[in-house]
C-alpha cells in the first residue's frame, strides 16, 4: 500500500522534473548550423581525396612515379604511369588518377610516398551523379590548380 | 513475462516479421517473431544481410592494408577495432610501442567509447519513443567528433593506428580541447538523469524486463555491459591488462539484477568512468614518439597463431591470425561482442510482450554490421 | 446575431456557425501543424521548419499540397471498401462537437443540453475509425495498433467522464454554456483532482504520446496508419488534431473558466481570444509532454487507468457530492 502511493509522488515529481529540462531546452538557443547558408569551418586535418602536392620552389608536383602508392593501396584505386623522357632523371610522370569510389581513406599512400607529394585535400561537398565524377585525375588537377 | 502462453495450443498463434528494414533493429536484423496475441512465443534471428566478407578479405591483403576494415566492422568502435588489430600484428612481429603512442591511443579509444555509448543512449530512448534525449546526446557526440577530426581526420570510420603507434601526434589544442569537452559532459549529467534516468515511464519500461543470468551468459559467451548487469565484475581492461590500462585508477560499475535497466545503467555510468581515465592519462602524457621507429614496408609475420583481445564497447573483441610466414595472413578470425549478445535473445525473449521485445534487444546495444562482418 | 432574414434566421445562424467551424478546423490543423513542428524543434536543440516562407510559415500548406498530390495506394488484397472509409469516419465526425462548444457568450453553434454526453458520443467513434482502419490495411502492424487503440480508448474514456461528472454535480447542468456561466471562481480550484486526471486522460484519448501506443513508431511502424498515403494520412492527422482542440476546450470550459478572462471590448465575440489563449495553452501543454516522455507499456498504460485514475477519480466523485449535499 505505502509502495503505491511513494510510486505515485515519486514518478509524479519525476515527471516534472523531466518537463523543467526540456523546457529549459526550449528557451536556449538551438544548436543548429542552417547549412548551405552558414557553413561550418573544416579543419585544415580533414582527410578529403587525396591531391599531388604542388611544390613551392619548381611549381609542379613532386611525383618520381615510383609507384609505391599505387602498391600500398589497399583498394587498388591509385593508377600512375610515366615515361622515359630525355632531361628528366628516371620517369616522368603522364598519368596519375584516383578512383575515389574505391577509396576508403587510410592514409597509406599518403605515409609511403618518399618524396611527400601527396597530401589530402579537404573537399567535402561532393556530389555527381555518374560514377564518374569521383574518377580524379591528380595530374590534371595539380597543374590546374594555381 | 508469461510463461502460460507458451502452452497453449500452436495454431492460434502467427507469425510476425521484424524485417531487415525497422526502426528499432539498428542496422539490417531481421527477427521472427511467432505471436500469440500480443506475447512472443519464439524468436529467431536471421542474419547475413550485411555480410561484406571482411575475413576473406583479409586473406588476400597484406595484413598492415587490413586497417580501414576493421573500422568498417563497427562504425561506432571504431578506433577500438583499430587498436585492437595493431596489436595483433605488434603482438605477431615483435614490434614495441613507444610510451606516448600508448597513451595517445588509449585517450581516443576512451573517447570513443564515451562516443559509442552516447549515440547508443539517444537511440535506445528513440526507440522507446522519447524523441528528444537523442538530439542532446548526439550534440555532445558532436563535440567529440569534432575533436578526433582534428587529429584523425576522419569522424566515424578513422583509420588512426598503424603498426608501432598512431599515425599523427596530438597537440596542446587537441590536450585543452578534451579537458574542456569533459567539462561540458560532466555538467550535462543532470540532464540525462533528470530528463531520462529518473523519469518513471523509463523506470518502468526497463526494470525487470529481458532478464538473464549469470548462467545464461556464460553459456553464449555474452561478455561486456551485459555481463556487467548481472554483477559478474569481467572487463578485459583489467581480466587480461593490455597497453597501459594497469596503469589507470577506474572502477567496473556492475548492478546486480541482470535485466535492461541494469545494463542501462552499467553503461551510463561507464561514461564517467571513461572521462575518468582520459583525465589521467591527460595529467600523465609523456613527450616522445607516436609512432615506432623501425617498422618494416613489408610487415612479414613470423608463422604461427596469434590473438589480440580489448574491450569493445559492446563487449570482448578478440582477433585471432593464423600467419604462414609471409605477409598476407592465412587466416584472420573476428570474434565480435555483438555476435553473442544477440545469441540470448531467443531464449531471454519467450513469452515477451512486444514492446518488451524492443526494449530488450535496444539494451543489448547490437551493431549488426559487426555481427555481419 | 442580427436576423439577416426575418424567415430563417436559425438557419442562417448554424450555417454561418458551420462555416466558422470549418475555418476553426482546418485553420487549427495548419497552426497546430506548424507550431508542433516548431516546437518540437526547439525542445531538441534545433529550428523546426525553416525554409518555406518566413522561418517555415507556409510549411503546412506546402505539404498539404504534398500530400493532395500523392498516389493514394490500397494494399493488395486489403479490403478497399473499410480501407476507403476508415479515414473518411475518422475526419467527419470532428466537426459536430465543435457546435455545441461556446467560443464566446454570443458565439456558439448550438447550445444543447446534453452538450457534454454529445460531445463524448461523438468523440468515440473516433475509435470505430481506428479499427476499421486497422482491419481494412490488411498488415499485421496495423491490426496490432487498431487492437491497443480500442482499448485505450474504451479504457480511458471511464476516467475522463467521471472527472468531468464531478464538475457537473457542481453545477447541475450538462450544458457547456451553463457551465461556463457556473464559474465564478475557476474550478481548476475547487477541483484540482479532476483536473490532473482529466489531464491523463485527455492524452490518453487523443492517442498522443507517452500513450500514443497505435501509431508506435519505434514498435510497429506507424501503426493503424502504415499503409494510408496522401489524402489518408492527412485526413486522419487532421481528425487527432481536431480531437486534441475539442478536449482541451472541454477542459477549459469545464476547468479554465471557459471565456472569462480580463474583459475587453465587444467581449461578447472577443472572449473567444482568452478562450483560445487557454486551449492554445494546453496544446501547448500537449506538445511539451510529447516530446519528453517515453512510451509507456501497453499493460502499464492500461494498469495506470484501471489501478491509478479510476480510483481516484471515484473517490473524487464521492467527495464532491457529499460536499453539494452539505
Amino acid at each position: 500500500m505505502k509502495a503505491y502511493f511513494t510510486d505515485l509522488f515519486t514518478g509524479a515529481w519525476s515527471l516534472i522534473v523531466g518537463l523543467k529540462v526540456t523546457f529549459k531546452a526550449l528557451i536556449s538557443p538551438v544548436v543548429t548550423v542552417q547549412y548551405p547558408r552558414v557553413k561550418n569551418e573544416v579543419t585544415p586535418n580533414y582527410r578529403g581525396h587525396i591531391d599531388l602536392v604542388k611544390d613551392a620552389e619548381t611549381g609542379s608536383h613532386r611525383c618520381i612515379t615510383c609507384g609505391s602508392c599505387m602498391r600500398e593501396c589497399p583498394s587498388g584505386c591509385i593508377v600512375v604511369d610515366g615515361e622515359k623522357r630525355e632531361g628528366v632523371k628516371g620517369k616522368a610522370l603522364t598519368v596519375f588518377t584516383l578512383d575515389f569510389t574505391k577509396c576508403s581513406l587510410c592514409g597509406a599512400c599518403v605515409e609511403v610516398c618518399p618524396t611527400q607529394a601527396l597530401d589530402y585535400s579537404q573537399e567535402y561537398e561532393l556530389a555527381g551523379s555518374a560514377r564518374e565524377d569521383f574518377h580524379y585525375d591528380l595530374l590534371k588537377r595539380v597543374e590546374e590548380r594555381e | 513475462m508469461n510463461t502460460d502462453v507458451l502452452q497453449d495450443e500452436r495454431h492460434h498463434r502467427f507469425i510476425l516479421n521484424m524485417g531487415p528494414q525497422h526502426p528499432s533493429t539498428h542496422g539490417v536484423l531481421r527477427v521472427l517473431l511467432e505471436m500469440e496475441g500480443e506475447y512472443v512465443t519464439e524468436l529467431e534471428p536471421v542474419l547475413g544481410y550485411g555480410h561484406r566478407c571482411h575475413e576473406k578479405i583479409a586473406e588476400y591483403k597484406p595484413a598492415k592494408s587490413f586497417m580501414p576494415n576493421t573500422a568498417r566492422m563497427d562504425y561506432l568502435g571504431a578506433l577500438i577495432y583499430n587498436h585492437g588489430y595493431a596489436q595483433l600484428l605488434e603482438r605477431a612481429a615483435g614490434i614495441e610501442v613507444p610510451r606516448r603512442a600508448e597513451f595517445i591511443r588509449v585517450i581516443v579509444s576512451e573517447l570513443n567509447r564515451v562516443q559509442s555509448h552516447l549515440l547508443w543512449l539517444g537511440a535506445y530512448l528513440l526507440d522507446l519513443g522519447a524523441f528528444t534525449p537523442i538530439m542532446y546526446s548526439f550534440d555532445d557526440r558532436e563535440q567529440i567528433l569534432d575533436i578526433l577530426e582534428d587529429i584523425t581526420g576522419s569522424r566515424l570510420t578513422y583509420c588512426y593506428m598503424r603498426v608501432g603507434g598512431v599515425c599523427k601526434d596530438i597537440d596542446d589544442k587537441f590536450v585543452s580541447r578534451t579537458r574542456a569537452f569533459i567539462d561540458r559532459l560532466r555538467s550535462r549529467y543532470p540532464i540525462y538523469e533528470e530528463l531520462v534516468n529518473g523519469n518513471i515511464i523509463l523506470q518502468k519500461r526497463l526494470k525487470e524486463v529481458g532478464d538473464y543470468t549469470p548462467e545464461l551468459c556464460a553459456r553464449y559467451g555474452v561478455t561486456g555491459p551485459l555481463l556487467r548487469g548481472t554483477g559478474v565484475a569481467y572487463d578485459l581492461r583489467r581480466a587480461e591488462p593490455y597497453s597501459i590500462y594497469p596503469e589507470f585508477d577506474f572502477e567496473i560499475p556492475t548492478e546486480t539484477r541482470g535485466d535492461s535497466w541494469a545494463s542501462y545503467n552499467v553503461r551510463y555510468r561507464e561514461i564517467e568512468q571513461s572521462l575518468r581515465i582520459i583525465e589521467q592519462a591527460l595529467d600523465k602524457l609523456p613527450e616522445g614518439e607516436f609512432l615506432a621507429a623501425k617498422v618494416p614496408k613489408k610487415l612479414k609475420l613470423p608463422a604461427g597463431d596469434y590473438n589480440s583481445s580489448v574491450e569493445a564497447p559492446r563487449g570482448e573483441l578478440s582477433y585471432y591470425l593464423v600467419s604462414d610466414g609471409s605477409d598476407v595472413p592465412y587466416r584472420l578470425k573476428v570474434r565480435t561482442p555483438s555476435y553473442s549478445n544477440l545469441s540470448v535473445v531467443p531464449e531471454m525473449c519467450q513469452g515477451m510482450l512486444i514492446a518488451d521485445v524492443v526494449t530488450s534487444m535496444g539494451a543489448l546495444d547490437l551493431v549488426i554490421p559487426e555481427i555481419d562482418r | 446575431m442580427e436576423t439577416l432574414n426575418s424567415l430563417t434566421p436559425e438557419l442562417w445562424r448554424l450555417l454561418l456557425a458551420i462555416i466558422g467551424i470549418v475555418v476553426v478546423v482546418f485553420g487549427n490543423a495548419l497552426v497546430m501543424g506548424y507550431l508542433e513542428r516548431k516546437l518540437a524543434g526547439h525542445f531538441q536543440c534545433r529550428t523546426g521548419p525553416m525554409e518555406v516562407g518566413f522561418h517555415g510559415i507556409l510549411q503546412l500548406i506546402v505539404d498539404g499540397v504534398k500530400l493532395m498530390g500523392k498516389q493514394l495506394v490500397v494494399p493488395a488484397q486489403a479490403d478497399k471498401k473499410l480501407f476507403m472509409l476508415a479515414p473518411m469516419l475518422s475526419f467527419a465526425p470532428v466537426f459536430l462537437p465543435l457546435l455545441v462548444i461556446p467560443f464566446s457568450d454570443k458565439l456558439q453553434g448550438f447550445d444543447l443540453d446534453v452538450g457534454l454526453l454529445f460531445i463524448l458520443a461523438i468523440a468515440s467513434i473516433n475509435v470505430l475509425a481506428i479499427l476499421v482502419g486497422g482491419w481494412g490495411s490488411n498488415n499485421k502492424y496495423s491490426l496490432f495498433g487498431a487492437f491497443r487503440s480500442v482499448a485505450q480508448n474504451v479504457a480511458y474514456e471511464i476516467p475522463m467522464l467521471i472527472a468531468l461528472l464531478a464538475v457537473v454535480f457542481m453545477t447541475n447542468t450538462f450544458s457547456l454554456r451553463g457551465i461556463v456561466e457556473a464559474q465564478n471562481v475557476w474550478f481548476v480550484f475547487l477541483q484540482p483532482v479532476a483536473f490532473l486526471i482529466y489531464l491523463v486522460a485527455m492524452v490518453a484519448e487523443t492517442n498522443r504520446a507517452p500513450f500514443d501506443l497505435p501509431e508506435a513508431e519505434s514498435e510497429l511502424t506507424a501503426g493503424f496508419h502504415t499503409e494510408y498515403s496522401g489524402m489518408g494520412f492527412s485526413l486522419f492527422m487532421i481528425a487527432e488534431y481536431t480531437n486534441m482542440f475539442i478536449v482541451c476546450s472541454i477542459a477549459t470550459v469545464f476547468f479554465l473558466g471557459g471565456t472569462s478572462g480580463i474583459p475587453l471590448p465587444y467581449f461578447e465575440y472577443t472572449g473567444a481570444l482568452w478562450f483560445f489563449a487557454k486551449v492554445y495553452l494546453l496544446m501547448f501543454f500537449l506538445v511539451w509532454i510529447r516530446w519528453t516522455y517515453p512510451r509507456t507499456r501497453f499493460d502499464q498504460l492500461m494498469n495506470l487507468c484501471w489501478k491509478y485514475l479510476i480510483p481516484f477519480s471515484l473517490i473524487n466523485l464521492l467527495i464532491t457530492v457529499v460536499v453539494v449535499k452539505l
